[in-house]
């Protein structure tokens, strides 16, 4: 909308960094008006978060210089950074859990007299910040823990604009919010704007970008490839910078026959979600599963493989009933579920790739009753070529891979186990555009197959361009099961909303 | 790989008592070495079943404890099967067969603790430490009980060598090669690397985290009951009071050869390198006049080093 004027807030000129042998950074500018937000786009590894640690004096650039308000900016590290107006929020939020909201806005900088907190004082400022943000309904006096992810963002984002910055970076801040949330902190970042404070928002999701930003910059490979408004550069422009390629189909579809049904679920019912589900998935088919955080999507599939406790319900798996449900049941029977959250559940982080793809399948891996390490190694490398996963060796731990790599090993691990059915559950969550479409692709390559494919996301286009039906849940309840062709993202949003509407605040 | 520093920390530790001019030659005199050896068996057996333990992401604090049971019962049964007129040799094989199955079957207690009553092994093992040497005490009637001669007393003797060392050594270098054999190339041994790694993953792949749980405590204890064995070989007296702490020592080189105590990290040979450590260390120190004191505190220094230099290296490789 507003061209950058003269003088940018903030403007990084051909910045340049070196770690050893690896160049991260091979020549980025950037350039942020006053009041503007700008969205900072590229896939994982591309250089944002080193740029980022530069910016905020973590790290120091080899070559380049960086200006704000046309003044030259050296920091030698991050307190630094912070008394030059430079204010960070970063994706992993870093408040005390059991201190309060208004203890953790001023953390770092209370208010006191010879060591004595002023309470009195410290809770005028924690209000301060809140009324720029419009949210004075947090409790301040409610421990963090006890707050919704998206609340304890708004303590966060408070506690940085506690310093008066001129530039609030803001880093992956939708990546756990509901798509409710996510419009309100739009509305917030909307309010710290006319402030006058320049915002620069790193985010993977283009649409949230076009919507909240009104310039974009793009890095790939340690440099920037291109930057400009969002008004005049369509999403195909976008994604094309991003990777390097045209994509011609964010969303390939490969023709695949549906079948019989596979499994058949009836009135499944957990703890307290889900309160009752039923659905069916065919051979050949790709089920959706939409609906907002906490509508008991995650708990659905965990009480269906057996991780969560049962409570009732009918399971039915080619026929046969499944109950008692049990991971190593399904497993046997073909089934494998991929975790939501692959750090804490789905992989052995210090252990190798190999390991870890071939977990739950050893038996034809042995000769004589011992592991082979030469057919371990063998399959792995297969397993790995057939993902297309970026590593240096098998035997190098999963947590030395980018997001998007430990997601393909992860999704390997059921590949290896020649699963018939595929329950997933965010199989897309913080990973890169590029490895995205692989999985998008390979999903509808197993359903050619005549395999099924269950898919829970978060993020309806992606839902909408790669499933047969889409099913939306709501307060732990399975409430529609339809042909994809039959939605659109609205109607998704209405059904997941339901009657949880008014919460919208 | 990971195994260079704990193996070079061992080597410079050797060479700095055997080139001392005034010790050095009766340190690297042949017979000193063997001693060295003889002296490692019990950390070392100990340690074979901790590392299990500790790979799994588990901890087991009442090993000082079980190896005095095993010693105690071992001696008890061998004096009430020769007094009953049973041959000496089989009734020193029923004694090893008790001493084994009382480890076997604490560390079973101690594994189902763990996993039905969902307490930490910390906890568990805290309160086992406390019964089994308790118990050790009551079957002894708090005195040490002198053992009737048998083969037992063999095992770790100077005198009875094959290829140039008693039985009890070799037992414990053909256990430390099925040991790691078990951990590296079985699916057992592959499962209590994915429970301690990640507990979670370990369920979502289906793995029965509790049953393996007990395997490997049981499976464990079974060796701290022939570390017992072994503790009744060189004193020849079931003694209560025995291997007192000497859980710290056996944790202690576990994790000077590598192993991460949160688990999923660590194996066999490290944890031997680490008990040799500890054993050149112990007998260095002796032999040098050191008092006691001071080989507390070299010990102390050497664990703490050891795994400063791990993390130091980890970080490095992640960056």
């Amino acid at each position: 909308m507003i061209a950058p004027p003269e003088v940018p807030r903030l403007r990084m000129t051909d910045i340049r960094k070196r770690f050893g042998m690896v160049t991260a950074l091979r020549g980025v500018s950037l350039e942020v008006g006053p009041g503007e937000v700008h969205a900072l786009i590229g896939e994982n590894g591309a250089g944002k978060s080193t740029m980022m640690k530069i910016l905020s004096g973590a790290l120091r650039p080899d070559e380049g210089s960086i200006q704000i308000d046309g003044q030259g900016y050296q920091p030698a590290n991050p307190q630094e950074g912070r008394e030059s107006g430079i204010a960070m929020v970063y994706q992993e939020l870093t408040l005390a859990p059991d201190l309060t909201v208004s203890e953790n806005i001023v953390l770092g900088s209370e208010p006191h007299r010879f060591g004595w907190i002023q309470s009195v004082q410290q809770k005028e400022r924690a209000v301060h910040a809140l009324t720029q943000l419009k949210h004075l309904n947090l409790p301040l006096d409610e421990k963090v823990r006890n707050l919704s992810v998206a609340q304890q963002q708004i303590v966060e984002i408070a506690r940085a604009l506690l310093s008066n910055p001129k530039v609030l970076v803001l880093d992956e801040p939708t990546s756990s919010l509901t798509r409710v949330d996510t419009e309100a902190l739009f509305t917030v970042i909307n309010r710290i704007k006319q402030t006058g404070v320049s915002i620069v928002y790193i985010s993977h999701f283009l649409e949230e970008c076009r919507q909240v930003a009104s310039r974009f910059t793009v890095l790939r490979d340690g440099s920037s490839v291109g930057s400009g408004s969002f008004e005049s550069t369509s999403q195909e422009q976008i994604i094309e910078m991003m990777v390097g390629r045209s994509i011609a189909q964010l969303y390939p579809r490969l023709a695949h026959e549906l079948g019989e049904e596979r499994l058949i679920v009836k009135n499944l019912k957990g703890i307290s979600k889900p309160s009752d589900v039923n659905f069916s998935i065919r051979t050949g088919e790709i089920v959706g599963v939409a609906g907002l955080v906490g509508s008991g999507r995650t708990e659905t599939l965990r009480v269906l493989f057996g991780l969560d406790k049962y409570q009732g319900g009918v399971v039915t798996y080619n026929g046969k009933n499944m109950i008692p449900l049990k991971p190593r049941r399904w497993l046997k029977q073909g089934v494998g579920m991929l975790s939501e959250n692959r750090k804490e559940e789905g992989l052995l982080l210090n252990r190798s790739l190999t390991e870890n793809l071939t977990l739950t399948k050893l038996g034809p891996l042995t000769k004589c009753g011992f592991i082979s390490p030469a057919r371990e190694q063998t399959r792995s490398r297969e397993l790995l070529q057939k993902m297309n996963v970026k590593f240096s060796s098998s035997t190098q731990p999963v947590q030395d891979l980018s997001g998007g790599n430990q997601q393909k090993v992860a999704i390997g691990r059921l590949i290896h186990h020649e699963a018939d059915l595929f329950l997933l559950d965010e199989p897309t969550r913080g990973i890169d555009v590029g490895s995205k479409s692989e999985i998008y692709l390979l999903i509808q390559e197993l359903a050619a197959a005549g395999k099924s494919v269950l898919f829970i996301s978060s993020y309806l286009p992606e839902l909408l361009g790669v499933c047969d039906r889409i099913a939306v849940m709501n307060r732990g309840k399975l409430i529609a099961l339809k042909p994809a062709s039959e939605w659109t993202e609205h109607s998704i949003m209405t059904t997941a909303i339901g009657a949880e509407s008014d919460s919208l605040s | 790989m990971t195994l260079i520093g704990p193996f070079l920390g061992l080597i410079g530790l050797f060479l700095f008592f055997a080139i001392d001019s005034e010790n050095g030659g009766f340190f690297r005199d042949p017979s000193n070495l063997r001693i060295i050896i003889i002296q490692t068996v019990i950390v070392a057996l100990g340690a074979l079943g901790m590392t299990m333990i500790i790979v799994s992401g588990g901890i087991d604090l009442s090993v000082g404890s079980v190896i005095s049971l095993s010693g105690v019962t071992a001696a008890v049964i061998l004096n009430t099967a020769v007094a009953s007129g049973i041959g000496a040799s089989t009734s020193a094989w029923l004694a090893v067969g008790a001493g084994l199955g009382v480890g076997c079957l604490v560390g079973g207690i101690n594994g189902s603790l763990i996993t039905t009553l969902r307490i930490p092994a910390f906890i568990v093992t805290l309160g086992m430490l406390g019964i089994a040497r308790g118990t050790s005490k009551w079957l002894a009637g708090n005195q040490a009980v002198a053992v009737e001669k048998s083969w037992i007393g063999s095992l770790l003797s100077q005198s009875q060598l094959y290829f140039h060392f008693p039985i009890g050594v070799w037992i414990t270098i053909v256990l430390a090669v099925l040991t790691s054999v078990l951990m590296k190339y079985t699916i057992f041994g592959r499962y209590m690397y994915a429970v301690g790694s990640n507990e979670s993953t370990a369920r979502l792949c289906g793995i029965n985290v509790g049953l393996n749980r007990i395997m490997i405590y049981s499976l464990a204890g079974t060796l701290f009951g022939l570390t017992g064995i072994m503790q009744l070989a060189r004193l020849r007296t079931g003694d209560p009071t025995v291997a007192v702490g000497l859980e710290l020592d056996i944790i202690a080189a576990v994790i000077i050869g590598g192993a991460s105590l949160s688990g999923g990290k660590g194996g066999i040979l490290g944890s031997i390198i680490g008990a040799l450590i500890m054993s050149v260390l112990r007998v260095g120190s002796t032999q040098r006049d050191w008092p006691n004191y001071i080989q507390e505190i070299i010990i102390g220094i050497v664990i703490i080093l050891a795994v400063t230099v791990d993390h130091f290296r980890s970080r490095k490789d992640k960056s």
